[in-house]
């Protein structure tokens, strides 16, 4: 995450809300181009983005997980059946072959803006 | 003739012992070989008889081996209400008759007899009467149960073991109970005088009345039993007579058929319990290997085991057995082991004895005061475990042995039992079993599965607190910690952690996670610290920085379902509901097209809320009267109820009105698991109370309280707590109860294993709950008051709160658009769930809105 307010690149963002709209250890939805994202806030001040549909129960609910960490990881457990997500890269924790999508998100004069999806590494 | 292959083994008897051997039988592959026909006399498969008395409590089904009613190997077949009627060596048949009488013959290659022993009723005028029972079977104590129904006195002849667990359970029915022995004290066999006098001044403070050196005459009464006439002493006036004067083998079978039987009675048998046929066996109560019977389950068992043994081809053979018995009689303890009576020869008696509190103590040493021969124990018997292995194994005393037996708090002594020690004298395990089973290339981590697996401690539970000793060390030895952490941030169980938070007064997990914790907390922690900070503090789930602690339901007050929207659960209590309620019921879920259920807990489910449509749901519940039910919560969900003696023509008291009662005093409740409650107006149980966490059963008297019951996976029946109790009383015990186990459960842990963890069971909730023995109770009562005063509705109070109000939006930057993965189908005339094949947009051309 950076603070950038270069014009050119906030364009590629959609301003979603304030910032205090997303409570410590918390999340939101939103509608990002149609999709629902959700958006996450750490304990140390970090703003994660990542596709709100979990892939292991089919449904749209990650941002009503529980934040915490697992060792260093920051992660959400999905508040289905409570697989842990990495809030950096999308990983699930527990099963190496499923990755949820994330976005680009930058907070800006205490507002949080979503990009697009970032490319896979 | 035709090779055959499989033979045929036919076990006459289906007590404990023949269980025991069936079991055996199966575990140890003889039925490989073998097919097994297993003839029960009584309607009932095996129980158990060692705790017969609690029937009255538990019922039939809690005391049952094997309630299926049949074995898991099909090459056991079991033939219940069937007798064997004799049966002839030489052509190896044995003539059978059924329930109804029907004869059969059936051919044997091994007959094993363990048809048990039965009670001896001396032969005095009268013993016949109506009225006369003995104490062996659960028919007896139902027929015992009936006629004390309309008694008040009843006496019991013979003040052995089991005469006085006869004796209780006149006492338990409510009768004035006489206990009539004819020797100079009580329990002759297993205590000397001073422990016999000891035993008496116990039993007389309970109200019971005790004869000793009194011989019954004649039993009184024309037709029905009136009283005793003694020798020597007044009449006793008595409607209910029981007959416990010992027992004798059933050895008739055998006689019939011809085989020795010893001089005393009981089928002779050799060391291998083969009788004077090569294939015929007995084993049990019925047997007598080498001339002596054994009333003992113990001795009985490891002659099961023998035989099966010796089927296999084994060498196991049976040389004697370890009479020693402890018990607990009208709540009394009584031990008596080895050489009780100091026979053998310079033997010293080591004794404590405390007149004031009824404990009486002896140690029979050897004549250098260096070994263990024997002992007696009434009035506190928690030595037993250390002892009686002392005994079998013949490890030297410590320099003090008066340490032993005198009261704890004074240092006592650590012992180190040598491995081939006995640790459970019922199924014969010894320690080294023990260590095999928790070590390399065994199963175990836990006492509880030793138990499980190597069967030690599972029949008297004597052992128990030993077997967790020697579980314990052997882990400390090894350097293994039994890992009770909550998660990765808490080196704590949660019983410790709810202990640390009250003491610190904390009210944030930011401040409990930093002084006692590390890292960021996780989806265990959480709700845990959550559902801790919610029993202490009463707050409100979804306030400050709590919300973001709470589970998945409790985070929107409801529960979420397979596509992501909810359920919403009304609080009906006791399931008692106005017609007005209910069709506002129908009307909310016709207005929001809302699947609807009735539910086990006696209300109603309504399917396929989304999540922004909670506040506006729950407005028009809330106006109409109704308030949040808690399915969401890890808290009390219902207290169900029969319609009681409002309506029932058989009801005897008003269960609706109790169980509308309990669930509002204890709505709101967070606890470690879900808590379910059930009231029923009579002994007919239609509530179904004894399977929920706690159950209220009327009597004619008042309520009868059972805890620990569940269903789900791991049904559990609830067993008595306490019994005929008032409301106040019942309500007292409950808040108590819950109190408690809401303060020491692990996490996710119900009643029912939760009672089971708890270092002496039931026994140790009832010393806690019902005697107040950890002086707890007037604090846990002014907890759960502080709970029920401080109780609100958390939806009326969410809707009122603008701030809790706007998390219940589909998008934060679109709250008035539904999340396009969620979708319905129809099915029933009902809305359900559409399956989700994968992430759905809505395109772009949806209006967002931008926050200001």
């Amino acid at each position: 995450m950076s603070t950038s307010t270069d014009p050119a690149v906030l364009t590629a963002y959609t301003v979603v809300c304030r910032l205090d709209q997303i409570e410590v250890e918390g999340g939101v939805a939103a509608l990002v181009g149609g999709v629902a994202v959700a958006i996450f806030r750490t304990h140390d001040g970090n703003v994660y983005a990542m596709s709100n549909y979990d892939p292991c129960s089919r449904a749209s609910v990650l941002a009503r997980g529980i934040v915490g960490t697992r060792g260093e990881i920051p992660y959400v457990a999905s508040p289905m059946h409570k697989q842990a997500f990495d809030l950096r890269t999308g990983q699930c924790l527990d099963d190496a072959a499923i990755r949820v999508p994330t976005y680009d998100v930058r907070v800006a004069d205490g507002m949080v803006l979503v990009g697009g999806p970032r490319q896979e590494t | 003739m035709s090779p055959k292959h499989r033979k045929t083994l036919v076990v006459a008897g289906h007590g404990m012992v023949g269980h025991r051997f069936v079991q055996a039988a199966i575990e140890r592959g003889l039925t490989e070989t073998h097919d097994i026909v297993v003839v029960g006399e009584e309607s009932r498969p095996a129980y158990d008889r060692v705790a017969l008395t609690s029937f009255f409590e538990v019922g039939a089904d809690e005391l049952s081996f094997l309630p299926s009613g049949e074995y898991d190997d099909p090459r056991v077949r079991l033939v219940l209400g069937a007798t064997v009627d004799g049966f002839d060596p030489e052509t190896r048949t044995v003539l059978l008759s059924d329930a109804q009488g029907q004869e059969s013959v059936l051919t044997y290659d091994e007959l094993v007899l363990a048809t048990g022993a039965a009670p001896f009723v001396p032969p005095v005028p009268g013993h016949d009467l109506d009225g006369c029972f003995v104490y062996r079977t659960i028919d007896d104590l139902e027929a015992i149960r009936d006629a004390a129904a309309g008694a008040t006195v009843g006496a019991v002849i013979g003040g052995g073991l089991l005469g006085l667990e006869a004796a209780n359970a006149l006492a338990q029915l409510g009768l004035e109970t006489h206990v009539v022995e004819m020797a100079p004290r009580l329990m002759a066999v297993q205590v000397d005088d001073a422990g016999g006098a000891t035993l008496v001044r116990h039993i007389e403070k309970l109200g019971l009345h005790v004869h000793t050196g009194a011989r019954t005459e004649q039993v009184l009464g024309a037709e029905r039993v009136e009283g005793l006439a003694l020798a020597d002493e007044e009449p006793i006036p008595a409607e209910v007579v029981v007959f416990s004067a010992g027992i004798r083998p059933r050895d008739q079978l055998a006689r019939t058929a011809g085989l020795d039987v010893a001089e005393r009675g009981g089928v002779l048998v050799d060391e291998r319990c083969r009788t004077s046929d090569e294939h015929v066996w007995a084993i049990g109560e019925c047997a007598a290997p080498g001339g002596r019977m054994y009333g003992l389950v113990a001795p009985g068992y490891a002659m099961a085991e023998v035989v099966v043994d010796a089927l296999l081809g084994g060498p196991g053979s049976f040389t004697g057995a370890d009479m020693s018995t402890k018990l607990k009689l009208l709540g009394v303890d009584v031990a008596s082991f080895g050489d009780a009576f100091a026979a053998t020869d310079g033997a010293l008696e080591l004794v404590y004895a405390d007149a004031v509190t009824g404990v009486y103590k002896k140690l029979v040493l050897s004549a250098d005061g260096r070994q263990l021969l024997g002992g007696i124990l009434v009035g506190d018997a928690s030595a037993y475990g250390v002892l009686r292995p002392m005994v079998s194994s013949g490890i030297a005393l410590p320099d003090n042995p008066e340490e032993l037996i005198l009261p704890v708090g004074r240092g006592g002594v650590e012992l180190g039992l040598p491995d081939e020690a006995q640790v459970c004298s019922c199924n014969d395990v010894t320690k080294a079993q023990i260590l095999e089973a928790v070590g390399e290339g065994g199963t175990c981590d836990s006492a509880s599965c030793v138990t499980r697996c190597t069967k030690a401690g599972s029949t008297c539970g004597s052992c128990k607190p030993v077997v967790k000793k020697v579980v314990e060390e052997f882990f400390a030895a090894q350097g293994r910690v039994v890992d009770k952490s909550l998660c990765e941030h808490f080196p704590l169980t949660r019983q410790e952690l709810f202990d640390v938070v009250a003491v610190h007064g904390y009210t944030r997990f930011d401040d409990i996670v930093e002084a006692h914790g590390r890292g960021r907390g996780c989806d265990v922690c959480k709700p845990t610290v959550a559902s801790i900070l919610a029993s202490q503090l009463n707050g409100h789930v979804l306030e400050g920085p709590t919300r973001t602690l709470q589970d998945t339901n409790d985070a929107y007050l409801a529960n979420i379902q397979r596509n992501g929207t909810y359920s919403v659960v009304p609080r009906i209590p006791g399931g008692e509901i106005t017609p007005e309620k209910l069709i506002v019921i129908g009307q909310v879920a016709q207005d929001f097209g809302l699947y609807t259920k009735i539910t086990g807990g006696q209300r109603i489910d309504l399917f396929g809320a989304r999540m922004e449509q909670l506040p506006e749901i729950w407005r028009r519940l809330v106006d109409a009267g109704f308030e949040s039910g808690h399915a969401y919560g890890k808290s009390l969900r219902t207290v169900k109820s029969c319609v009681g003696s409002t309506w029932c023509r058989y009801g005897v008291q008003d269960s609706v009105q109790l169980a509308i009662d309990l669930e509002l005093r204890y709505r709101g409740l967070r606890s470690p698991h879900k808590l379910k409650g059930g009231v029923s107006g009579c002994a007919r149980e239609c509530a179904e109370a004894r399977g929920k966490d706690f159950g209220v059963i009327a009597t004619e008297k008042g309520w009868n309280l059972y805890v620990g019951g569940n269903g789900g996976a791991t049904p559990a029946h609830a067993r008595l707590l306490a019994g005929d109790l008032d409301r106040d009383t019942l309500i007292r015990y409950l808040d108590r109860f819950l109190m408690y186990y809401i303060r020491t459960a692990d996490r996710l842990q119900r009643t029912a294993p939760w009672i089971d963890s708890l270092d002496g069971g039931l026994d140790r909730v009832r010393e806690i709950v019902v005697d107040d023995a950890l002086g707890l109770g007037s604090e846990l009562e002014a907890a759960m008051a502080w709970h029920v005063d401080g109780y609100f509705d958390e939806w009326r109070e969410t809707l009122d709160d603008p701030d809790k109000l706007a998390r219940f939006v589909s998008f934060v930057n679109a709250p008035d658009t539904p999340d396009p993965n969620i979708t319905f189908r129809a099915e029933r005339e009902q809305a359900v769930p559409g399956e989700s094949s994968g992430p759905v947009a809505l395109g772009t051309t949806i209006p967002v809105g931008a926050p200001r």
